[in-house]
């Protein structure tokens, strides 16, 4: 239980640099999880992690079957990364991810977002990460705030007792 | 744990308020707690506490996302019905435990 804390928290910005669905949910939770305390939340999104923003691909993240020894197969066994290399592994186990998170009442990337806005979080993207991977604003999400260089980002984690966080 | 008065009654609360015994509540500790968070209670607030005490006795887990498809009000409005705390002031008015969820 959270004693009240003398000096709490006012503002996060988080940097989500990657695409897979433990990177982007992490973000995601992390930012409705703060205006849901009332505590300002500014989002970036860059590099892979455009994918959560991009309208094309935001509800068709994946997580890597490949080189994730944390994973394993349902009851705890092992799942050898040679089974993730199969077609079709990846999709199943991210279905499978995303049904188990459905029944806690995690929404998909999207409503998730809105989640966020309507509390007042900010969504950001990375213009250099939008140069490399030829993105127009048209692509992203329509509720994306700004298209911001790493300099306007950080002007905006000003003031006291703020916080970046990069998941 | 602790005794506080509110709105004439003696009511048992934890150390951040929220109401010990559900059955404790009424519209009226509701309104008083509210007003100590400078919120004025309106009937579409009442709608929202009544929906969140009928789901804490179902025993539900409860998330924002819930009661934004509750039909009542969406998530926006929920928002503004309670500033800073759509679900954890919500919670605490409604005399139920806080929620235990992070969505």
């Amino acid at each position: 239980m959270a004693a009240k804390e003398e000096n709490p928290l006012k503002k996060v910005c988080i940097i989500c640099a990657k695409g897979t669905i433990e990177d982007v949910y992490a973000t995601l939770v992390m930012a409705n999880g703060a205006v849901m305390e009332g505590i300002e939340a500014k989002v970036f999104f860059t590099f892979f992690g455009l994918d959560a923003i991009t309208r094309k691909q935001m509800n068709r993240i994946k997580t890597a079957t490949v080189g994730n020894p944390a994973m394993r197969a349902p009851g705890g066994l092992p799942f050898p990364t040679v089974l993730g290399l199969i077609p079709g592994v990846e999709a199943g186990v991210s279905a499978m991810m995303k049904s188990q998170m459905e029944k806690l009442d995690i929404p998909p990337v999207d409503e998730f977002l809105e989640m966020i806005t309507a509390g007042g979080g900010e969504i950001y993207a990375c213009k250099l990460a939008m140069d490399m991977f030829k993105l127009e604003k048209e692509d992203l999400w329509d509720e994306v705030k700004d298209v911001l260089t790493v300099g306007d980002f950080y002007a905006m984690c000003g003031g006291e007792n703020t916080q970046i966080i990069f998941t | 744990m602790a005794q506080k008065t509110i709105a004439g009654q003696s009511i048992e609360v934890n150390d951040e308020g929220y109401l010990v015994n559900a059955s404790e509540w009424s519209r009226e500790i509701a309104t008083e707690m509210a007003k100590e968070e400078g919120i004025e209670l309106t009937e579409k607030h009442f709608e929202v506490l009544e929906f969140l005490r009928k789901a804490s006795e179902n025993g539900e887990t409860l998330t924002i996302r819930k009661v934004g498809k509750s039909g009542i009000t969406d998530i926006k409005g929920l928002y503004q019905l309670f500033p800073g705390g759509p679900l954890k002031l919500s919670s605490k008015f409604a005399g139920i435990p806080k929620p235990a969820s992070c969505v």
